[in-house]
């Protein structure tokens, strides 16, 4: 179906288990470049270990991921960084003892390599202001400018989750995988990160897990849904709606 | 040829047997509560100097080796509650210091109430002798360690893999937030396995006292041993504390016995003899490094 | 824990204190007391051997336990090159920094594939190797050690004299202490840092995690060669104790006392650590209990050492 598209990400058949059990099993999907592609599926489909697997924080057990025309097998995660692939956390993964501009100042600066990158042993950090303007920037994007010299550890969870954001947007990558960024989020929060998504589609390819199914029929332009660590459909949102299968094996009557 | 290997093999069973009693308490509280308890050693000091002390005034090796597994396994549960307990929580930086320091406390303590020099404990006479196991004569107190190492592994292998105590503990250390939720009181349990522990290492430094010195610092060298013996196995696995101690036991003594002979046939005696000694006493060390470096969580990972 | 930040008070107190080091050998002079000029070199170089360490698991967060091997290794590389006829410190001490560094991206290499415990482990498995092979090495001297027959050439002065070597030490570690100032507040120093406190996120933003870490954990173990590299100078031995694996526990007995992650923090161990026992064990031989109640209280209490109780080690919000 996606043929003769721009593909940024081509998972072809991925596996990978844990013992015996079968997290992914054979799952194939595509992202076109330019689109924010929701993956759907219940608890415990596989879409935590696919976004794992895709970052390189997991090895797969059998099956190949191409991105943007690099083949991304025994590929180190910090490489895929480099690619242009970048993720958030499900569980919120950041710097808690750091400020959060500290936060996010790391995060630009894994980026930056203008001179001597970061094996830089000599010239201070505070003089490097073009890192430090770019952090408060992207602060702003994500609504935390107000929060730049608080600890992480003490920003309320809503917050802690746009900062998980912010880190992934600081590597300016072309994918942008985000695990549930809405997890644990209140109403008025997820509506502010709804709009930051919206937002953030304009600049960048987002393959988006989520639960929340309002959100997800809003962002996406196409879904694929993952049951049993296989992908069983992928299609515009009508037809997700419409399929059969994907109703009979998860959507339910939620979205009748 | 033949029985210079076998002999040296039997010693090498021997002393892997022994180093099992240290590591398997060892490996048991590094599994279950995430803990580096650099002061194992010490309870090995501790007990073998009790057995010293009781044996002679008592005049029952039997009685000394009681007394010593009791007294060090109360020792072990006042230092548990008083001290280490704080220290389940904090960073292995933390736990290697505090020990460390119980160490330092140990040694001092012990040269305080014994002094310096070097205490004998000996084996009961009746053992003194030699026995002929096939065509050679071998020390009847060794073959006694081998048999009572043996009857603890085996005794130890059923309770942790068969009983429900031992179904607690290796749940324990395989997913210890499991454990509790499932309602059993892993404070209680640890103390009692740390106890245990302390037991088994007090009962390895009575029965090695005889063999070795009993010294101040004793406790040091044999404890860096039965770290190398457990990440070998694997942290938390008590099989492969065991494979672990007997790997080691049989590499380092084995490896001391031939390698100096085997080099000899390689190279000029000179170098033979300088190079020997220096190799065979790094073996275990290389082996550690090689295995680690293949399978970085050991031989038997306990958790998953 | 935050990331390393140096105040300008901080900055003052350590010229203050540097001008009252570099003003000590008169006032011993003056008091007669000539013999503690020697001593104030152990402490200095204890304190370059501790503060290598604080580097790597204070700001890298790689809990070694087998630091000892570098240190040592530096001060046989001294005593096996002035056996051999090279007496300048111009070769003799760059070439032990850099055996010690070697030494050091091997170990790490294969350490740093291991986590936690196993880490801890396997760097004191390595340390112990070095041990047995030198002890077992009779050419080295076995267990007597390997004696330095006299200091280091070093141009013109004549570390032969105790204040001339104390300066030279002193000049050394304030050097060092300048420089490792300078890295925490560097681009690799706040990356190391930061791997302490988080590295799977770190690696999942891009950075080389492993590269980072043998680089901090070789920088350590060369300046540990260097630190070693004098002590075989100041004790005129290259001893087998350097390399014990009690000495990879006291160096980090040192960093704790002191302030684990801060600057200063195994300069203001070693000082203490080394003072205590020097005045303690004129009063009792059992010093090392004290030092064992001391330590104890200061992991229990004070977490992060002397600097954290005067708020002089990291920023603490
Ligand atoms: N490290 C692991 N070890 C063993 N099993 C695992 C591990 N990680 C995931 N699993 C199993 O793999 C399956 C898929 O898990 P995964 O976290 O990918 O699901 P998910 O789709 O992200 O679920 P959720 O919507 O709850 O986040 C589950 O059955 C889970 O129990
Ligand atoms: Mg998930």
């Amino acid at each position: 179906m996606s043929e003769g598209l721009d593909l940024l990400l081509d998972v072809r058949g991925v596996s990978k288990h844990f013992g015996g059990v079968y997290a992914l099993n054979n799952a194939s999907l595509s992202v076109v470049r330019g689109e924010v592609h929701a993956l759907i599926g219940p608890n415990g489909a596989g879409k935590t270990t696919l976004i794992h697997v895709l970052s390189g924080a997991l090895p797969c057990n059998g099956g190949r991921v191409v991105f943007d025309g690099n083949d991304l097998e025994r590929r180190p995660m910090h490489e895929r960084v480099t690619l242009g692939l970048a993720r958030s956390y499900q569980i919120t993964n950041i710097f808690t003892r750091l400020t959060v501009l500290d936060n996010v100042a790391m995060a630009v600066q894994s980026r930056v390599r203008d001179w001597g990158s970061s094996f830089s042993f000599w010239k201070p950090f505070s003089l490097d202001s073009a890192i430090i303007g770019e952090a408060h920037a992207l602060l702003a994007q994500v609504s935390l400018s107000g929060m730049a010299n608080r600890l992480a550890g003490q920003l309320s969870h809503g917050e802690q989750r746009s900062l998980e954001v912010a880190l992934a947007l600081a590597t300016k990558p072309k994918l942008l995988l985000l695990d549930e960024p809405m997890a644990g989020m209140g109403p008025e929060e997820s509506e502010r990160m709804v709009g930051l998504i919206e937002h953030l589609a304009q600049q960048v390819t987002i393959l988006l897990v989520e639960h929340d199914m309002d959100a997800v029929f809003r962002l996406a332009d196409r879904i694929s849904v993952l049951v049993g660590g296989t992908v069983i459909a992928s299609g515009s949102p009508e037809a997700i709606r419409g399929d059969a299968e994907v109703r009979r094996a998860y959507l339910g009557d939620e979205v009748a | 040829m033949t029985q210079l290997i076998l002999e040296q093999a039997l010693n090498g069973l021997q002393f892997g047997l022994m180093l099992f009693l240290l590591a398997a308490g060892l490996t048991l509280v590094f599994g279950i509560m995430d803990m580096i308890n650099l002061a194992h050693g010490s309870l090995y000091m501790v007990g073998a100097y009790l057995a010293a002390e009781v044996t002679q005034a008592s005049g029952s090796f039997i009685t000394g080796v009681g007394v010593a597994m009791l007294g060090t396994a109360v020792l072990a549960v006042v230092l548990e509650v008083v001290l280490l307990r704080r220290l389940y929580a904090r960073n292995h930086l933390a736990q290697v210091l505090a020990t460390f320091a119980l160490i330092l406390i140990a040694n001092e303590c012990v040269r305080i109430v014994w002094g310096a020099q070097t205490l004998m404990l000996n084996a009961p006479d009746a053992l003194s002798g030699p026995v002929r196991i096939g065509g050679f004569l071998y020390p009847s107190y060794r073959l006694l360690i081998i048999g009572v190492g043996a009857l603890i592994a085996g005794l130890l292998y059923v309770l942790v893999a068969r009983t429900r105590i031992g179904m607690w503990v290796r749940a324990g250390a395989s997913n210890r937030e499991m454990t509790e939720a499932l309602g059993i009181n892993v404070r209680l349990l640890f103390t009692a396995v740390f106890a245990f522990g302390a037991a088994l290492c007090a009962l390895a430094g009575a029965m090695l006292g005889p063999l070795l010195a009993v010294q101040v610092g004793m406790g040091e060298s044999i404890l860096i041993l039965a770290f190398v013996v457990i990440v070998i196995g694997g942290i938390g696995s008590i099989r492969g504390a065991l494979v672990g101690s007997l790997l080691v036991g049989l590499v380092d003594t084995l490896g001391r016995a031939m390698l100096p002979a085997m080099l000899r046939a390689l190279f000029s005696p000179e170098v033979a003899s300088s190079l020997g000694p220096a190799l065979a006493s790094v073996l275990i060390y290389v082996l550690m490094a090689a295995i680690l470096f293949w399978r970085p969580e050991g031989l038997f990972p306990a958790r998953a | 824990m935050g990331l390393y930040a140096t105040t300008t008070r901080r900055r003052i107190a350590a010229v203050f204190v540097l001008l009252g080091l570099i003003a000590l050998p008169w006032g011993m002079r003056l008091i007669g007391q000539e013999f503690y000029v020697s001593f104030a070199s152990r402490v200095l170089i204890m304190a370059l051997a501790a503060t290598s360490l604080n580097l790597v698991i204070g700001f890298g967060g790689m809990v070694s336990f087998g630091h000892a091997a570098f240190f040592g290794a530096g001060a046989y590389c001294v005593a096996v090159l002035a056996e051999s006829g090279v007496t300048s410190a111009w070769l003799a001490w760059p070439a032990a920094t850099g055996v010690a560094a070697v030494l050091a991206v091997l170990v790490g290499a294969i350490s740093l594939r291991t986590r936690g415990v196993y880490f801890i482990m396997i760097t004191l498995a390595f340390a112990q190797m070095v041990f047995y092979l030198v002890v077992s090495l009779k050419t080295w001297g076995g267990d007597d050690g390997l004696p330095l027959l006299q200091r280091s050439a070093f141009g013109s002065l004549d570390l032969k004299d105790d204040s001339t070597f104390y300066f030279v030490v002193l000049a050394i570690l304030a050097f060092v202490l300048f420089m490792l100032d300078r890295i925490a507040h560097s681009r690799f120093g706040r990356v190391i840092q930061s791997i302490r406190e988080n590295e799977v996120r770190m690696e999942a933003l891009g950075y080389p995690v492993f590269s980072f870490k043998l680089v901090c954990f070789s920088l350590g173990g060369a300046l540990a060669g260097l630190a070693g590299a004098l002590m075989a100078n100041q004790a005129g031995l290259a001893s087998p104790n350097l390399l014990h694996w009690m000495q990879s526990g006291i160096l980090m007995v040192m960093i704790v006392i002191g302030g684990v992650g801060s600057v200063f923090g195994g300069v203001v161990g070693a000082v203490l650590l080394l003072v205590c026992e020097e005045a303690f064990v004129e009063i009792t031989p059992h010093w090392q209990i004290g030092l064992g109640l001391l330590l104890l209280a200061v992991v229990l209490w004070a977490p992060l050492g002397i600097a954290g109780l005067f708020g002089w080690g990291r920023n603490r919000e």
